[in-house]
Order: structure tokens, then C-alpha cells, then sequence
């Protein structure tokens, strides 16, 4: 009962590439499993929630090729959403707030995305930065975010009101479990029908508009997906730290972002989270250490090297690397 | 059998007597462990910093570097004026080595973030950098102390004593969010009970780069004193702004609320004369504060800010207590810092209040002109004394839950 002789080459090809990404999953969930017992897991935490925040822009940066520059107001949005009802709602368990706090994200996304996609390239990143300022002013302006202040006191609370997140391990497995739907839901996009469609806008959108695909239906679908995860990242990371400020809503974080996911690699499934890892990583260390003071010039460094150097990313020069000598 | 019984009564002994020790000695992990939070890299590095690090390592060198024989360990991190970076850092200070006092503090939002980690595990904040009053009224915990000056005082001082001097007509320009509605409602009240009036308002967008149109209006309408309700690059691209249009020549004053030494320093003379300002401290006030800021100058190369100074004179206080109680727990620390009254370099008739709030003698200076000024750091005239017990808010007006009103 041998199938695989009956398999065409192409599809045995596939079949050791599908087999390859399974076993890299399973060692990077073990990984993920055994991190809290070997480093700190507040900081665990904060490079998960980066990295979903890095993977939510990769989908829309490296399979549908749009460049936006404001996806900081879906990770500000999902927090201040989540931590304005988790602090004045204590009734109200962490996962509703944060289905609430995403909720709000593809909201805001849906609406952005309606009045973004209609323009290309560097338009397309000029109107979503606008659209980002815009959502700037409204949380510096709004009470309810306390301002420049931030939102502060945010309880962690029980899960589904039985498991209390007070103890950092259980607060992380439990951003962990976040951080895997949140990738998956990537992972299947990306490997799906609708996935090939992205592709095929990014590489020719002329051409995909004579084949018959809406297009305009597929990139606004990407880019609300896209939304919603940044705000699942934001919602998870107010729990993690207790506390929503402006950081996340300045265009910096919106910089950061790219930074991060071109670092990592784009349009590589694990690039973002090499990318938010390595980043987050330094910032981290950096700031404890005698260079603490040149954190952005260190930071800015690397991506010139990278961008001068190594173009597609960490994860996509190793992934070439393999390609050309292994097969 | 002998034998067991030998051990088990030594081990007790030995356990019994590690115990007493261990409550005789009550600083835990066998170290005072300080860690400096600050911006080190961004807009407020100038102003706290790495200098403020330097005061920090000094006042620990002055101490002796141990107290009653157990080290003082100093370590140090960059908020990068980031809420999470900051409470994540000193979440994992707390959780990882052990930090019993948390010093420096700048942004406004950083400060509030760490209190409420350092409430949650119960160690001590010593807040020097932030401006916001209500880091001691609604956000008062029983784990912070701010020490060198909020925008009450600030807004309070300079109105009043602007108003005393003659300057009853005011044009208010104002950074359009909470802070700023803040700073200038503040004002405002100073200003009509002591008998001047508001002429004129403008609100400007958070943040802004041209004032020119500002300005204008505020050369227009005819007021005294041009008072600046807003914060940091704004208030230095609105100085220069008015330097640019002759503000200052044409017979109209500025009053800055949130400017300090390092601001008037990094603009220049020439851009900010006759500025006026309500400061916690100078360097060139008095023989003693002269004379730890020279020390301080041989260290670092720059003359220290009040913030800066006030980080040395907190951390004395603090250490002092510890030596003094023989403990570093927090309510015990904290308890004895506010039983003794400060008097040092930096604070005349200090004390802390039940709210956190260390008050202490405030000061209206105004900016030399370039010709008046003798030296690079030469760029204050101290105009008057505000007592300790009218700079600050009352305890009577105050949100916070430990003062019992």
C-alpha cells in the first residue's frame, strides 16, 4: 500500500514541504511551552504580543503588497477598548474584553480600509497614516483614555471567571494560546484560496482584475483581518501590562512595526516573529546596559545593514539560502 | 542515636539563631537595592537622565556605599518615555532582583504606570522628573514620594507673583488636551482672585511646530504677560517663536509654567530673556546648593537641573532612613521619612505630607539678559521665595484616599 508512488513529483514536493512547516511548528510550540521556566515570561509575553501584532501586518505588507502606515491605531484602539471595560466593568471577564477590544479593531479597520484601498502605493500609505493621526488626536482628546496620562489599573481578572491571570505563568500560557489562534488564522489564510488571490493582486493587479476577481472585495477583506489581529495583539497586551498609553497610537509604533517584519522578513510566515522577537530583544536589553542611550541609533543601524544588505529579511535570506543549496 | 540527637539540637540551635539574626537585620536579600528609571536617550534626557544617574551614584558614594554594613546596589534602565517599557521594567526589577527603591521617574504616564506596579508589590518610589499634580492627588499610592516640584506650584507661583509684580492682564496660549485645559484653568483662577484678567485665549493643537499665527494674536491683543500653559518642545518652539516677532522687545512678557534650566540653556539668552519661571531650586541660589552643584559639574560637565538635584537629596533622605531604622521595608521607611523634616542643599522647610507630596520652598526666577549673564550657566535672578506651605495644593482640596478629609 504504498501511496506515495502514485503521487505526481509535484505533489510529493509539497507533500515534504507541508511535512517540513508541521515539524517546525511542533518545535517552535515546544518551544513556546518550555520559555516561561527558562526566561522571564512578562517579557515572553510582550515579544508574543509584538510578534502577532508584526504577523497581522505581514499578511497585509507581504501577501497582499499594501503598505500601511497607520496600523498603530488598531493596536491603540484594541487596547484602550478592552482596558476602558475590563478597568470600569469589574463584572466583565478578560476574554470578553478582549473579543470586545477586536471587535472595535475590525470595526475601525472596515472603515479605514473603505476610504484607503481605493488608492495605491504610496497614497495608500500617506491616507492610512492620516486616518492613524486622526485616531492620535481622538485618544489624546478623549476622557476616557485619560490623555497623556494613559489608562491606567487595568485588572488581569479570571479567565472565563474561573482561572485567575494574577500569576505571570498562567497570564502567559495564556497569551501564548492568543498568539497561536491568532497565528493560524494567519497561517490558513495565507495557505488558502483567498491567500492565492492576495498573491496574485500583489504581483499584478491589472491581471487579477481580468481574471474576474473583485479585487477591491479581497484587499479590503485583508486589510480588516489585518486590523482585527493588530487589535487582538493591543487587547492582549493592555492585559499583559495592565494599562493602555499613547505609545501604542504615535506613528512611531506604526514605524516600529515595518521595522520589524522587513527585519524579520517579509512575506515569510515566521519572519514577523524572528523580527519582533530580535527587536523587542533589544530594546529590552539595550536599555539596562551601558549603550542604553543609543537604543534608536543601534535599532537604526540594523535596518540600514538589513535594508542595504540582506533585503528579504532574516527568515527569507536563510529560507534562499536553503533553497539554493538544498534543492 | 547520640549522634542524631546532637545534630537535630544543633540544627535547631542553628536555625533558631539564623532566625533572631535574620529579624535583627531587617534588610532583606542583604543589599539596599536602587534602581534609576528615566528617560536616558530621549527629549527628557537633559533634563533627568544620565545626569540624574550621576547625582543618584553620587549621593550613594557620599553615604559610604553601605548602609549599616550592607551594600548598596545601584542599577539603572531607559523608559524611553514608554508606560509598558517602564512598568515592565520594574516589574521585572521587582520580581528578578529584588529592587527595594525605584528612583528617577520622568513622563507623566511612566510615573503613573510604575506606582501602580510598585502599590502591587509594596516597594518605594521616589518620584523627582514627573510634573503632574495628580501623581499625588488622584493617583496618590502609600508607595511613592514626589519630590522636587508639580505643576501646581508652577502654575500657582508664577501666576501669583506675576500678577503681585504688576502683570494683571494676561494672554493665555495653551496646548489643546487635558494637561494644558489643566494648567491654564489653574492660572486662570490665580489670576482673577488676585485681581488681573484674562484678556485673551488661544488653543493650539499637541503637538505643534509653527506658533507663528499664535504669536500674532497673542502681540495683538494688547496683554502684559503672554503666559505659556503647555509642556516641553512646545513651549520651546513657542519661546522662540515670540523671540523671533520681538515679543519681548515690543513690551510684552512671557510666563513659562513647565520651563527648566536645561531648556532655558539649550535655547539661549538671547531667546528666552525675561522669561519668567517658578523653580524648586538653582544652583547659584545659595553657598550650599553652590557648592554641591560644583561637584556635581566636575562629575558630569554640565550644571545640575532641579530634578537632577532633587534625585541626590531623596536618595540621602531615603538612605538615611534606612541606616536610621535598620530596615528597608516600606512602610516602615516611608514612615520615617515623613517623621523627619528636610533641610539640605536642595529643600528648605521640607517635609512630606500624608498624600506623598514632599512640599518644600519654591522659587520665581527670571531669565538674565545676555548682558547681565556672567557665565554659561549663569541664567537665573531668584525674584522671591514662595513658602513651603503656600506653594502647593492644600490638603484640603485633596482626591487622594489618605487624606482623610
Amino acid at each position: 500500500m504504498d501511496t506515495t508512488q502514485t503521487l505526481s513529483p509535484t505533489r510529493q514536493r509539497q507533500r515534504r514541504a507541508q511535512w517540513r512547516r508541521q515539524a517546525l511548528t511542533l518545535a517552535l510550540l515546544a518551544v513556546g511551552l518550555v520559555a516561561p521556566f527558562v526566561a522571564y515570561p512578562v517579557f515572553l509575553m510582550k515579544v508574543l504580543c509584538f510578534a502577532l501584532f508584526a504577523c497581522a501586518f505581514n499578511l497585509l505588507l507581504g501577501y497582499a503588497g499594501l503598505l500601511s502606515f497607520g496600523h498603530a491605531a488598531f493596536l491603540a484602539t484594541g487596547g484602550y477598548v478592552t482596558g476602558y471595560l475590563l478597568a470600569s466593568y469589574p463584572g466583565l471577564t478578560p476574554e470578553l474584553g478582549i473579543l470586545t477590544g477586536t471587535a472595535a479593531a475590525v470595526a475601525l479597520g472596515a472603515l479605514f480600509g473603505v476610504l484607503s484601498i481605493r488608492r495605491q502605493g504610496i497614497y495608500f500609505a500617506m491616507v492610512t497614516l492620516a486616518l492613524a493621526q486622526l485616531m492620535f488626536f481622538v485618544f489624546v482628546q478623549s476622557p476616557f483614555t485619560g490623555g497623556e496620562d494613559g489608562l491606567h489599573g487595568v485588572p488581569r481578572g479570571e479567565l472565563f471567571g474561573l482561572i485567575s491571570l494574577n500569576s505571570n505563568l498562567a497570564m502567559y500560557y495564556f497569551v501564548f494560546a492568543v498568539f497561536l489562534i491568532g497565528f493560524a488564522i494567519i497561517q490558513r489564510a495565507v495557505h488558502s484560496p483567498f491567500g492565492q488571490v492576495l498573491k496574485a493582486i500583489r504581483e499584478n493587479e491589472p491581471r487579477a482584475v481580468s481574471l474576474g476577481y473583485n479585487v477591491d472585495a479581497y484587499k479590503l477583506l485583508a486589510f480588516v483581518l489585518s486590523a482585527g489581529l493588530a487589535g487582538l495583539a493591543g487587547s492582549t497586551k493592555t492585559l499583559v501590562f495592565q494599562l493602555a498609553s499613547l505609545t501604542d497610537a504615535h506613528w512611531h509604533m506604526s514605524g516600529e512595526v515595518i521595522l520589524m517584519t522587513l527585519l524579520g522578513g517579509v512575506g515569510t510566515l515566521f519572519g514577523p516573529l524572528v523580527g519582533a522577537g530580535l527587536v523587542v530583544s533589544l530594546q529590552h536589553l539595550l536599555a539596562q546596559s551601558p549603550l542604553g542611550n543609543w537604543v534608536s541609533v543601534i535599532l537604526g543601524l540594523i535596518f540600514v545593514v538589513c535594508v542595504l544588505s540582506f533585503r528579504s529579511g532574516i527568515v527569507g535570506e536563510i529560507l534562499k539560502s536553503y533553497r539554493k543549496n538544498f534543492k | 542515636m547520640t549522634l542524631t540527637k546532637k545534630c537535630l539540637a544543633s540544627s535547631i540551635a542553628l536555625a533558631t539563631a539564623l532566625a533572631a539574626g535574620g529579624a535583627q537585620a531587617e534588610i532583606s536579600d542583604d543589599a539596599v537595592r536602587i534602581g534609576y528609571l528615566a528617560d536616558m536617550s530621549g527629549t527628557y534626557r537633559d533634563l533627568a537622565g544620565p545626569g540624574g544617574l550621576a547625582a543618584l551614584e553620587m549621593a550613594v558614594e557620599d553615604f559610604g556605599g553601605s548602609v549599616n554594613g550592607t551594600p548598596i546596589e545601584v542599577f539603572s534602565a531607559d523608559d524611553r518615555n514608554s508606560a509598558d517599557v517602564g512598568a515592565n521594567t520594574v516589574r521585572e526589577w521587582v520580581d528578578q532582583r529584588n529592587v527595594d527603591m525605584v528612583a528617577g521617574m520622568v513622563a507623566s504616564s511612566v510615573t503613573i504606570a510604575v506606582t501602580q506596579v510598585l502599590e502591587q508589590y509594596d516597594k518605594l518610589g521616589l518620584v523627582s522628573g514627573s510634573a503632574a499634580s495628580s501623581i499625588t492627588n488622584e493617583h496618590c499610592t502609600p508607595n511613592h514620594i514626589h519630590w522636587v516640584y508639580d505643576t501646581y506650584p508652577l502654575a500657582n507661583g508664577t501666576a501669583r507673583a506675576v500678577v503681585d509684580q504688576g502683570g494683571s492682564d494676561w494672554f493665555m496660549l495653551t496646548a489643546d488636551y487635558a494637561f494644558g485645559h489643566a494648567l491654564e484653568g489653574d492660572v486662570e483662577k490665580v489670576v482673577t482672585e488676585n485681581g488681573g484678567s484674562i484678556v485673551g485665549r488661544v488653543r493650539h493643537p499637541f503637538p505643534t511646530s509653527d506658533f507663528s499665527s499664535y504669536i500674532l494674536q497673542a502681540q495683538g491683543s494688547g496683554a502684559q504677560i503672554v503666559g505659556l500653559a503647555n509642556a516641553g518642545a512646545d513651549t520651546v518652539n513657542a519661546i522662540n517663536t515670540a523671540s523671533q516677532f520681538g515679543l519681548t522687545q515690543s513690551g510684552q512678557q512671557l510666563a513659562g509654567l513647565l520651563v527648566f534650566l536645561n531648556d532655558v540653556h539649550a535655547m539661549g539668552l538671547d531667546a528666552t530673556q525675561g522669561l519668567l519661571l517658578t523653580t524648586g531650586w538653582y544652583w547659584n541660589m545659595d553657598d550650599q546648593a553652590r557648592e554641591w552643584s560644583e561637584r556635581y559639574y566636575e562629575r558630569v560637565g554640565r550644571m545640575p537641573t532641579m530634578v537632577q538635584a532633587g534625585i541626590y537629596s531623596s536618595t540621602m533622605h531615603y538612605l538615611n532612613a534606612v541606616e536610621a531604622t535598620g530596615s528597608d521595608d516600606t512602610a516602615t521607611v516611608r514612615e520615617h521619612m515623613m517623621s523627619q523634616p528636610i533641610h539640605d542643599f536642595f529643600a528648605r522647610n521640607g517635609h512630606i505630607r500624608a498624600d506623598g507630596r514632599m512640599v518644600h520652598d519654591m522659587y520665581l526666577a527670571q531669565v538674565k539678559t545676555p548682558e547681565q549673564s556672567e557665565g554659561e550657566w549663569d541664567l537665573y535672578h531668584i525674584l522671591a521665595t514662595i513658602p513651603a506651605n503656600q506653594a502647593y495644593r492644600p490638603l484640603a482640596e485633596s482626591q487622594c484616599d489618605l487624606v482623610q478629609n
